[in-house]
């Protein structure tokens, strides 16, 4: 099981650039697209949702090098083991 | 003797709790219920879906705030007290609440309106964010060893019972004032946001005579408490690592459940079913109702079979499920698949009636309606509204029919169509099964979500640690449900398919839910930590 943890943790640090690569692609795409009349409400939508998930993907990442260091393969039993 | 006593003080700190809980999710749902009469009044008249949408951005800043509020009352919680910090939350979500139900709209002070009701969302959304962790906390740190689950679970029935709240009031106000009245600029929707003063009053009142928590008071006598909780939270690995997990593998696949189940199927029925604003909003009571004992029973559950398998079972049956629960929804609400239960003997056409505008004289809306009756008491309503010009001011005695076609300048392109359905008795009740499916999920995945939380922290940074990672989960992952949902189906709108795809929407849930899913499946460990006072 440990194993799999730590190639999965590879799996969410390929995983958390993608999104954010995906997110700027389709924010571009629709951007450009936008009738003019509602382009800057498009833009609006477009900077929310990139400033909200990008520190998210951020942490997915983080979580990502954690795993795949081994950082979960034993989860504490109690508090003072993070105390 | 001494076992009654300890029962009754923790159902008087359940019930305190409670209270002043389900209150502050009173406050913070009105604001969704109401989404589409607010898109109204706050925004320009001829917005249309972009107001919609922009309203349900600013209801979405609301929840997108939530782990600021979290960090900020989070670490007072921490450093002086669970009581004190969410007494304040309280007072700031009521005030906030209140002062939004004063706000004038659009069509009064123009663009200040929507930047004012933003600001006081964004308001609303800190003191959510202070308040859900600490009342939590405060329950569980009095919860006997092995009951954790079962007394946090009443907890977590508040935001539930708090939707449940809001939609009765406004269903109870609506009703007794009419649509006209109920919708106008001073109508009665801004009366929900007036009657929160009344319950935060009392609320205040009742959590004024709460004890701190017996773990932070003996923590803070020790001189044990948190010099800087943000620091010891988050800037060290052995805690930051256990954040990470929190909120990728339970909270944020909770939070999508949670939102898709009792916000995105309201709005879904309402928007994309086209049911009628009642009985949506009666739909989702009933639904509610029924459902809400189930996070007792998972609360209790978790005591006696862990947390793991019932949030996981919970995340796993809403992937699987949505699509179909929604297709079902679609079905039943579809003119087409009902064409051989029309009932001719009491389909009608209302005659046309003839509104002037306000401000031009010579534009003109001419709104006619068609009800259509099924032989299973379903009625379907479609009222097309076409916008005229005219070359003169129009003579309200001169029949539209009798208009000379010349005097018309130009008409509309695409007339307003307005289609609000009433279903019959069994079809309401097919919907309702449907909802109360999506919130027996809602149940599983949340009813356990607060002693799992507070299990995983050590006293001292319980708040500030479990504050954030729930709130990105709920106020972020979730609270983003109906706006991005929304979004999606826009996007998926073509020349070839103009309304889209009604489904697509689900794929953000579904997605969020999957992946949350797999890593709970790998990483979480199904051990419950019988200490927590350490």
């Amino acid at each position: 099981m440990n194993s799999i943890k730590k190639l999965l943790g590879y799996v969410w640090m390929l995983i958390a650039p993608c999104i954010i690569l995906f997110l700027v692609y389709e924010a571009y795409d629709k951007i450009s697209n936008a009738a003019a009349a509602t382009r800057s409400n498009v833009i609006l939508q477009w900077v929310i949702i990139l400033l909200i998930f990008t520190p998210i993907c951020v942490g997915f990442f983080i979580f990502g090098v954690y795993a795949s260091k081994g950082e979960y393969d034993h989860l504490p039993a109690s508090s003072t083991e993070i105390d | 003797m001494s076992q009654e006593i300890k029962q009754n003080n923790i159902a008087f700190v359940i019930g305190a709790s409670s209270v002043g809980t389900l209150i502050e999710w009173y406050d913070f749902y009105i604001f969704g219920m109401l989404a589409t009469i607010i898109s109204k009044q706050f925004f320009p008249a001829d917005a249309g879906i972009a107001a919609l949408l922009s309203t349900l951005a600013i209801f979405a800043a609301g929840f997108i705030v939530r782990p600021f509020g979290a960090l900020v009352f989070g670490r007072l919680g921490d450093l002086i007290g669970r009581k004190h910090t969410f007494l304040l939350t309280l007072i700031l979500m009521g005030g906030s609440t209140f002062a939004i139900g004063l706000v004038p709209g659009y069509a009064t002070i123009g663009w200040a309106a929507p930047i004012l009701v933003l600001i006081l969302r964004l308001l609303q959304g800190l003191a959510l964010g202070g308040e859900y962790g600490g009342a939590a906390t405060y329950v569980a740190e009095h919860a006997p060893a092995g009951q954790r689950g079962f007394w946090t679970s009443w907890i977590q029935t508040t935001a539930t019972l708090g939707l449940f709240l809001a939609l009765g009031i406004i269903i109870l106000i609506r009703t007794n004032q009419g649509v006209e009245n109920f919708s106008a600029e001073w109508g009665g929707w801004r009366y929900p946001f007036w009657i929160s003063i009344i319950l935060v009053g009392v609320s205040v009142l009742i959590r004024m005579k709460m004890s701190e928590s017996p773990m932070f008071t003996k923590l803070k006598s020790e001189g044990k408490t948190s010099v800087n909780p943000l620091k010891e939270s988050f800037g060290q690995k052995r805690n930051f690592k256990m954040v990470l997990l929190a909120l990728f593998g339970a909270v944020m696949g909770q939070g999508v459940v949670w939102y898709t189940g009792q916000f995105y199927a309201q709005s879904f029925i309402e928007t994309v079913c086209k049911i009628d604003f009642i009985q949506s909003r009666n739909i989702m009571l009933v639904a509610i109702l029924m459902a809400t004992p189930c996070f007792v029973l998972f609360g209790w559950l978790s005591d006696k079979v862990g947390r793991k398998w019932i949030m996981l079972f919970g995340m796993l049956a809403a992937v699987l499920t949505y699509r179909p629960i929604y297709q079902q929804l679609l079905n039943i609400s579809s003119a087409q698949n009902r064409i051989d239960k029309i009932d001719l003997t009491k389909t009608v056409a209302s005659s046309v009636t003839i509104k002037t505008d306000s401000k031009e004289a010579t534009k003109i809306y001419v709104t006619q309606s068609f009800d259509t009756a099924y032989t299973d008491g379903a009625v379907f309503k479609y009222t097309k509204t076409d916008t005229l010009k005219l070359g003169a001011t129009y003579n309200a005695f001169i029949p539209i029919d009798s208009l000379n076609p010349s005097l018309i300048v130009s008409k509309s392109a695409k007339p307003n169509v307005v289609i609000e359905k009433t279903l019959g008795r069994g079809d309401a009740w097919s919907m309702i099964w449907l909802v109360f499916i999506q919130i027996v999920y809602v149940t599983m995945v949340y009813g356990p979500i607060a002693a799992f939380l507070v299990e995983m922290f050590p006293t001292k940074i319980r708040y500030t640690s479990m504050s954030l990672p729930y709130h990105i989960g709920n106020g972020v992952f979730g609270g983003l449900v109906p706006f991005l949902g929304t979004l999606i189906v826009e996007f998926s709108k073509t020349a070839q398919n103009p309304n889209g795809d009604s489904l697509a929407g689900l794929w953000y849930p579904i997605g969020v839910a999957a992946v949350c899913f797999i890593i709970g499946l790998v990483y979480l460990t199904n051990k419950i930590d019988k200490n927590v006072m350490d």
